[in-house]
């Protein structure tokens, strides 16, 4: 076997045994990051901050204003994405629907949707997201009439996008934590509606 | 419906296994994301930089024709070894060897006892062990 044929999980495990005998990394740290980013950031803190837009019409105007310092209301948005400048929230409406993509590679809101699934970072959904969104979202069980308009945001280095979902016929009498339930990670990429 | 009161691991709403995929589909993929959140968490990293060159990787992939599976974390781990290796924090003489001499490990390498609890760190301290024999 060459150095090049060695799989990828030897490779990871010599890159961390060499980190951690420089004393770049600690594996503790390194476990307790996957840990966080695994099982404590997911989309439960965006359906959070949906629900919260949903029902408080000031949050909802700051939200669509300023992503991040909204999110920031809620306790989210601590360290995670600290390299990312913004954070812009897409409202749908009912003649408007927004999808999210990143076409370079997989930039994704972390603070508020955790890590991307492997789907967003295929390169047929990179490519037909913008190349033909609505034959993509048809595909993917999302029929849209066509007098709706469809919006592709396509992330970049200083800004990640995070769609915010119309709340479903009959959810008015829910209150926030009813309806943060109801909110799924595929509505706020906008490959679904509510 | 039930809703939970309560969103936490065990609720309907417990992120990210309800809403489908998990992020990783295997341990060598999550380290490698810890190893690169690390360094830059510990400034040693630039994010922007790391970006950078993932997109350069996958870009290569795919004029390379699409000729191999696809596999975004082998990607990632690209763009990851090249900047360790021009950021000067990993040489690649030493990286060489040490892959090598893991290769040669026998089958069962990492479980010499029967034990049942998540011993990654404790499998990295021991290769870490193995640079210096």
């Amino acid at each position: 076997m060459t150095i090049e044929d060695a799989g990828p999980e030897l490779r990871t495990e010599a890159l961390e045994a060499l980190l951690v005998k420089k004393g770049l990394v600690r594996s503790a740290a390194v476990d307790a990051l996957v840990e966080r980013y695994e099982q404590d950031i997911g989309p439960l803190r965006g359906a959070r901050v949906v629900a919260q837009a949903w029902t408080d019409p000031a949050f909802r105007a700051r939200l669509l204003e300023d992503g991040m310092p909204a999110i920031r209301e809620l306790g989210f948005g601590d360290n995670t994405d600290a390299h990312v400048a913004r954070l812009v929230v897409k409202e749908n409406t009912e003649s408007v629907h927004n999808l999210i993509v990143c076409t370079l590679c997989s930039c994704y809101p972390w603070a508020v949707l955790g890590l991307p699934p492997a789907w967003y970072k295929s390169p047929a959904y990179r490519a037909r997201a913008v190349r033909e969104p609505r034959r993509l979202l048809a595909e993917l069980g999302l029929e849209l009439p066509p007098e709706v308009e469809v919006r592709v945001w396509d992330s970049s280095a200083e800004v990640r996008y995070m769609v915010l979902p119309r709340r479903p016929q009959g959810a008015d009498d829910l209150g926030v934590e009813q309806l943060t339930a109801l909110v799924t990670r595929d509505s706020m990429i906008g490959v679904e509606r509510l | 419906m039930s809703l939970p009161v309560r969103l936490d691991e065990d609720g309907a709403a417990a992120p990210p296994r309800e809403n489908g995929e998990l992020a990783f589909g295997a341990p060598w993929e999550s380290r490698l994301f810890g190893l690169t959140m690390a360094l830059v968490e510990g400034g040693q990293l630039d994010w922007e930089t790391f970006r950078g060159r993932l997109i350069a990787h996958i870009a290569d992939w795919e004029a390379r024709g699409r000729d191999e599976t696809w596999d975004y974390w082998q990607r990632w781990r690209e763009a990851f070894e090249d900047s360790l290796a021009i950021a000067g924090l990993v040489d690649q003489q030493e990286m060489d060897r040490l892959v090598r001499r893991l290769a040669r490990r026998p089958h069962g390498h990492d479980h010499p006892h029967d034990h049942h609890h998540d011993h990654t760190s404790e499998r990295a301290a021991n290769t870490a062990g193995e640079i210096d024999e």
